[in-house]
C-alpha cells in the first residue's frame, strides 16, 4: 500500500502546486503591507508633534510677555494696553471660581441624575432620557451662552441676585459675596450656566460606569436587606470610584476651556476689586475670544498667548492628576476595609 | 518526557513534528513533542484543559506569531519541509493549511464573498470560475443546498451551525491539504454537531484532517488517530480503536476511563 | 446581659429588636430622602434641557425665513439681511474639515487598536490623544494662529478648516481605537489563518466588521465642530460677505451668532437667535442621525 501513490481526485488544473515550489499566484505586493504601516505609524506620530507643536507655538507666542512679567504675571492684576502692564491674576481668578461653582453644583446633581437613571427609573423612561441627557451634553456651547444672557440673567437678578442682597446685607463675609450690581452677569451667573452645561458629561459618565456594575454585586447587597441608597452609596459608589473620578474630571476639564457659555455673562471687566460674585469679571477664555483679534502684535497679543498657555497647563495637569489619581485608585482596591 | 512515537507503517506521514518546544513567556508549554501525523486520516487530539493540544494545533499554521510572548522551537515537516522556518512566507503556508475555530466566524460581508474572500488572495479568478468554485466548496461542506439562494446575504444571519460549515467551506475554497479544527463543534448544538462529524468523515478523503476536542466520544467516533497529551507532553498516539480500548500506558487509560479530567 | 427567653425566634431580645425596628427606620428614613434628592436632580437637569430648548425654538424659529437662506449678513439696524454666508461657510469649513482630519484620525485609531496595543508610541499616543481631546478649543484655535495666520498674516478660510480639523482628529481617534478593539480576535485569526496578509485583515475584515461605530464617531465628530465658535475666532474670523475663497477670512454661524447676540442692535439679534436655532437642530439631527444609523447596522 506504500509503494503505490495515492489517487489523485483532483483534475490536474485544479491541482494544488507542491509546496517547495511557491506558486505565482501571491496577487497582492507585499509593498501593500508595509504602506499600510507606514501610514499607520505616521498618523500616530502626526498626533504625538499635534501637542508638541501646540506647547511650543504657546511658548514662543507668549515669549515677550514671559520674558517681560515672569511669573509675577500670575499674581498681577494689572491689564492696561495702553501701559503695557499685564498681568493674569483676575482671568484666572475667574476661571478657576466659576469652575468651582460648576462642580459645586454639577457633581451633586450629577450623581442624583446617574442614581435616578439606573435604581429608580421605570424601564420605559430609561432610554429616552438617558438620550436626553446626551443630547443636553450635544448642544453647543453659544447656545448656552446666547441664552444665558438674554434669556437667563435677567431672571437671575430678579429672582436669585436681588433677594440675596437683600437677605444678607450687613452680614460681614457673605454680604460682600453678593454685594455688587444685580443684573444677572458675574461670577455666579457663568458659574451656573457651566453647571448646566457640565452636567449632562459627568452624568453621563457615572451613569455608565453605574451600569456596568456586576448585577451580582448589587443583588448580593439587596438580598442582605440593604436599601436602594445603601447599596449605591456603599457598593456601587466604590466600585465603580474610578470611572466617578474621571467623569468627574472630564467635566472640570470641560468647564475650564469653556469658552462661549462664559464670555456671554461673565462681563469681561478685568477687576478683581471686590469678591462679590455678582460683579462683572472675567476669564482666561472671554479675556481671549474678546480682545484677541484686535490686539496687535505686541505685548498685549503676547500677554494674551501667555494666558493661553497657563490655561492650557491647568488644564493638562488636572487631567493628568486624573490619570494618576484613576491608577492609584485602581492598585489601593483591596487594601481597605 | 521523550515519547518516540510510531507510525502505523502503512500510512505516509504528512506532517512530522521534531522536538518541537513551546513557551508562552517563561511558561514551557509543549515539551519536546514528537510525532508523525498520517497523511489523508482524521487525527484527534484529546486530553484535559491546559494540557496544549490547542497550541500544538496552532504551531502548526504559526497563528502563535500574531503574539509577540509565544515562541516555538523545533521542526515541523510538511511533505519534508520545515514549517517554522522564518524564511518561508507564512501566507503561503496558511493557504496550505487551514483552519476552523472553535466559534464560527464568518466575516461581515456576503456568504459568497466570504467563500471568494481567500480565493481572491492567491487566484485571479473569472467570475464564472469564481462562481464554480465558491458552488464546489459550499458542496463540500454541505451547504450549498442551503444557501444557494441567498449567496449574497450576509453571513451572519444563518445558524450557528451553517457558520460553521461556512467558515469550513471557506478554509477548503484554496484548497489546502492540512484541515486544522479546533474543537469545531463546541459551540454547536447536538444536531449540527452531528453534520460536521458527517463532514469530517467525508473531508479526509482529500485531506488531513486534524482535530482537537474536549469530548472524547467525538473522538471516538469521528478520528482514525487519536494523540493523548498531558500538560504539554504527548503520552500516547496509536489508531483510535487501540488508543481507547487497549491503551498503551496507564495515564492514558485513567484519562479515558474518567478517573480523573 | 439579660437571662431572660429570647423575645423573638432569632434569639434577639426585646431591647435589642427595638434598637433593630428604629435603626430600620432611620435607614428607611434616609433612603427616602436620598431617592427624593435624586429625583429632584433629574427633574433639575430637565428643566434646564426643556427650558432652553423651548426659549431656542420659540425665539429663534420666529426669525427664521426664507431671507435667512438667500441674504448675507447684514450691517447693523439694517430692514433685510440673511445668514446664507455664514451659513454656507459653516457647511463648508465643517465639511473640508472632516474630510481632512478623518483618514489621518481613523489611521491613528487603526494603528492603537491594531498596531501599539503595547508599544511605547501607542501608549504616548493615547495619552496625547486624551489631552488633545479635553484641550480647550480656544487654545487650538491660538495654535493655528501662530503657526498660520501670522505667517501668513491674514486670517482665512483654510486656517479655520486646520483648527477645526485638529478637533476632529482626537474624537475620531478615540471612537476608531474603541470600536476596532470591541472585535474579538478570533475574526482576526480567522482571516490571518486563510493566509491574508495584515493590511486586509484590518481593512477587509477588522474595519469593515467595526464600520457602523465607526461612522457614527465621524458623525458625532461633525456634530461637534458644527458648534464650535472658539476655534473660528481668530482663524477663519468672519465675513460680512460672501466668498467661497479659502484664503479669505470666511463667515461662520457660531461667529455671527457671537457678533450679532453681544451687540445691542435689534436685527441683529433677531438673527442671532435664528442662527442658534438652525445650529441647534443641525447638531441634534445629526447625533440623532447617527444613534439611529449605530441600531440599524448593529
Amino acid at each position: 500500500m506504500a509503494a503505490t501513490l495515492p489517487v489523485n481526485p483532483y483534475k490536474p488544473d485544479e491541482r494544488v502546486m507542491p509546496f517547495s515550489k511557491p506558486p505565482e499566484r501571491r496577487r497582492v505586493a507585499p509593498w501593500a503591507d508595509r504602506l499600510f504601516s507606514v501610514l499607520a505609524h505616521g498618523a500616530a506620530w502626526l498626533t504625538l508633534s499635534l501637542l508638541v507643536g501646540i506647547i511650543l507655538s504657546l511658548l514662543v507666542g507668549a515669549a515677550p510677555a514671559i520674558k517681560e512679567f515672569g511669573l509675577g504675571f500670575l499674581w498681577s492684576t494689572d491689564w492696561d494696553p495702553v501701559k503695557e502692564k499685564f498681568g493674569g491674576l483676575v482671568m484666572i481668578y475667574g476661571t478657576l471660581m466659576t469652575s468651582f461653582i460648576a462642580l459645586l453644583i454639577a457633581v451633586p446633581v450629577s450623581f442624583g441624575i446617574a442614581l435616578f437613571l439606573t435604581e429608580m427609573s421605570p424601564g420605559w423612561l430609561k432610554r429616552p432620557l438617558g438620550v436626553a441627557v446626551e443630547l443636553l451634553a450635544a448642544v453647543p456651547s453659544i447656545v448656552y451662552g446666547m441664552w444665558g444672557l438674554l434669556v437667563f440673567s435677567p431672571i437671575l437678578a430678579t429672582y436669585v441676585q436681588q433677594p440675596l442682597q437683600a437677605a444678607f446685607k450687613g452680614v460681614p463675609v457673605l454680604g460682600a459675596l453678593v454685594s455688587g450690581p444685580p443684573v444677572g452677569i458675574g461670577i455666579l451667573s457663568a458659574g451656573i450656566i457651566l453647571a448646566i452645561m457640565v452636567i449632562p458629561f459627568i452624568a453621563s459618565v457615572m451613569r455608565d460606569v453605574f451600569e456596568v456594575t456586576p448585577p451580582l454585586l448589587k443583588e448580593s447587597a439587596y438580598g442582605l436587606g440593604a436599601t436602594t441608597w445603601e447599596v449605591v452609596s456603599r457598593v456601587v459608589l466604590p466600585y465603580t470610584k474610578a470611572g466617578v473620578v474621571g467623569g468627574i474630571m472630564l467635566g472640570l476639564g470641560r468647564a475650564l476651556g469653556e469658552t462661549m457659555a462664559v464670555t456671554f455673562v461673565i462681563g469681561n471687566f478685568n477687576q478683581l476689586d471686590s469678591l462679590s460674585l455678582f460683579q462683572a469679571a472675567n476669564s482666561i477664555t472671554s479675556a481671549l475670544a474678546n480682545e484677541f483679534a484686535e490686539a496687535g502684535e505686541g505685548l498685549h497679543q503676547a500677554s494674551l498667548i501667555y494666558l493661553g498657555l497657563v490655561l492650557f497647563f491647568i488644564t493638562f495637569v488636572v487631567l493628568s492628576l486624573s490619570k494618576l489619581l484613576l491608577s492609584q485608585l485602581r492598585k489601593g482596591e483591596g487594601t481597605r476595609t | 518526557m521523550d515519547t518516540r512515537v510510531d507510525t502505523p507503517s502503512t500510512d505516509k506521514s504528512k506532517l512530522s513534528v521534531r522536538n518541537l518546544n513551546f513557551y508562552y513567556g517563561g511558561f514551557h508549554a509543549l515539551k519536546k513533542i514528537n510525532l508523525e501525523l498520517p497523511e489523508k486520516k482524521v487525527t484527534a487530539f484529546i486530553g484535559p484543559s491546559g494540557c496544549g493540544k490547542s497550541t500544538l494545533l496552532r504551531t502548526f499554521n504559526r497563528m502563535f506569531e500574531l503574539y509577540p510572548e509565544q515562541r516555538a522551537e523545533g521542526e515541523i515537516l510538511l511533505d519534508g519541509e520545515n514549517l517554522l522556518n522564518k524564511k518561508l512566507d507564512v501566507s503561503l503556508i496558511r493557504a496550505k493549511i487551514g483552519m476552523v475555530f472553535q466559534k464560527p466566524t464568518p466575516f461581515p460581508m456576503s456568504i459568497y464573498d466570504n467563500i471568494a474572500f481567500g480565493v481572491k488572495l492567491f487566484e485571479t479568478l473569472p467570475r464564472v470560475e469564481m462562481d464554480e468554485r465558491v458552488e464546489w466548496a459550499l458542496k463540500k461542506a454541505a451547504l450549498w443546498n442551503e444557501v444557494k439562494d441567498k449567496l449574497d446575504q450576509s453571513g451572519s444571519g444563518l445558524s450557528g451551525g451553517q457558520q460553521q460549515r461556512l467558515c469550513i467551506a471557506r478554509g477548503i475554497a484554496i484548497k489546502p491539504e492540512v484541515l486544522l479544527l479546533d474543537e469545531p463543534c463546541s459551540a454547536l448544538d447536538p444536531i449540527s454537531t452531528g453534520k460536521i462529524e458527517e463532514l469530517i468523515h467525508e473531508l479526509k478523503t482529500d485531506y488531513t484532517v486534524l482535530i482537537v476536542t474536549h469530548n472524547m466520544q467525538q473522538a471516538a467516533r469521528c478520528s482514525d488517530f487519536t494523540a493523548y497529551m498531558y500538560l504539554g507532553d504527548l503520552i500516547e498516539f496509536g489508531p483510535t480503536s487501540e488508543v481507547f480500548t487497549k491503551p498503551k500506558r496507564k495515564d492514558t487509560e485513567d484519562y479515558i476511563t474518567g478517573r480523573f479530567g | 446581659m439579660s437571662t431572660t427567653a429570647p423575645a423573638s425566634a432569632h434569639g434577639f431580645t426585646a431591647a435589642q429588636q427595638a434598637g433593630r425596628v428604629a435603626m430600620h427606620q432611620r435607614r428607611k428614613r434616609t433612603n427616602a430622602v436620598a431617592l427624593t434628592l435624586a429625583l429632584s436632580a433629574m427633574a433639575f437637569g430637565m428643566f434646564w434641557l426643556i427650558w432652553i430648548l423651548f426659549e431656542t425654538f420659540r425665539l429663534g424659529l420666529g426669525g427664521i425665513n426664507l431671507a435667512v437662506f438667500t441674504e448675507m449678513t447684514p450691517p447693523p439696524q439694517a430692514d433685510i439681511g440673511g445668514l446664507s454666508n455664514a451659513i454656507f461657510g459653516s457647511i463648508m469649513m465643517a465639511g473640508l474639515a472632516t474630510l481632512l482630519g478623518t483618514p489621518i484620525g481613523v489611521m491613528a485609531g487603526i494603528y492603537l487598536a491594531e498596531y501599539g496595543q503595547k508599544t511605547w508610541l501607542g501608549g504616548a499616543t493615547r495619552f496625547i490623544n486624551d489631552i488633545l481631546l479635553s484641550a480647550p478649543s480656544i487654545v487650538i484655535g491660538l495654535f493655528i494662529y501662530s503657526a498660520v495666520v501670522a505667517r501668513v498674516k491674514s486670517f482665512s478660510g483654510l486656517a479655520g478648516i486646520l483648527a477645526l480639523a485638529l478637533i476632529v482628529i482626537p474624537v475620531v481617534i478615540r471612537t476608531t481605537e474603541n470600536m476596532l478593539s470591541l472585535i474579538p480576535n478570533a475574526l482576526r485569526e480567522a482571516a490571518y489563518a486563510l493566509g491574508t496578509p495584515k493590511w486586509k485583515v484590518i481593512s477587509a475584515v477588522t474595519l469593515k466588521a467595526a464600520r457602523a461605530g465607526v461612522i457614527t464617531g465621524i458623525l458625532l465628530a461633525i456634530a461637534r465642530i458644527s458648534g464650535e465658535t472658539a476655534p473660528l475666532l481668530f482663524t477663519a474670523l468672519s465675513n460680512q460677505f460672501w466668498t467661497s475663497d479659502l484664503r479669505e477670512p470666511m463667515a461662520s454661524l457660531p461667529v455671527t451668532i457671537f457678533k450679532f447676540a453681544m451687540s445691542p442692535y435689534e436685527n441683529w439679534q433677531k438673527l442671532a437667535w435664528a442662527g442658534v436655532f438652525l445650529i441647534t437642530m443641525g447638531v441634534l439631527l445629526l447625533n440623532i442621525a447617527a444613534r439611529v444609523f449605530f441600531r440599524n447596522k448593529h
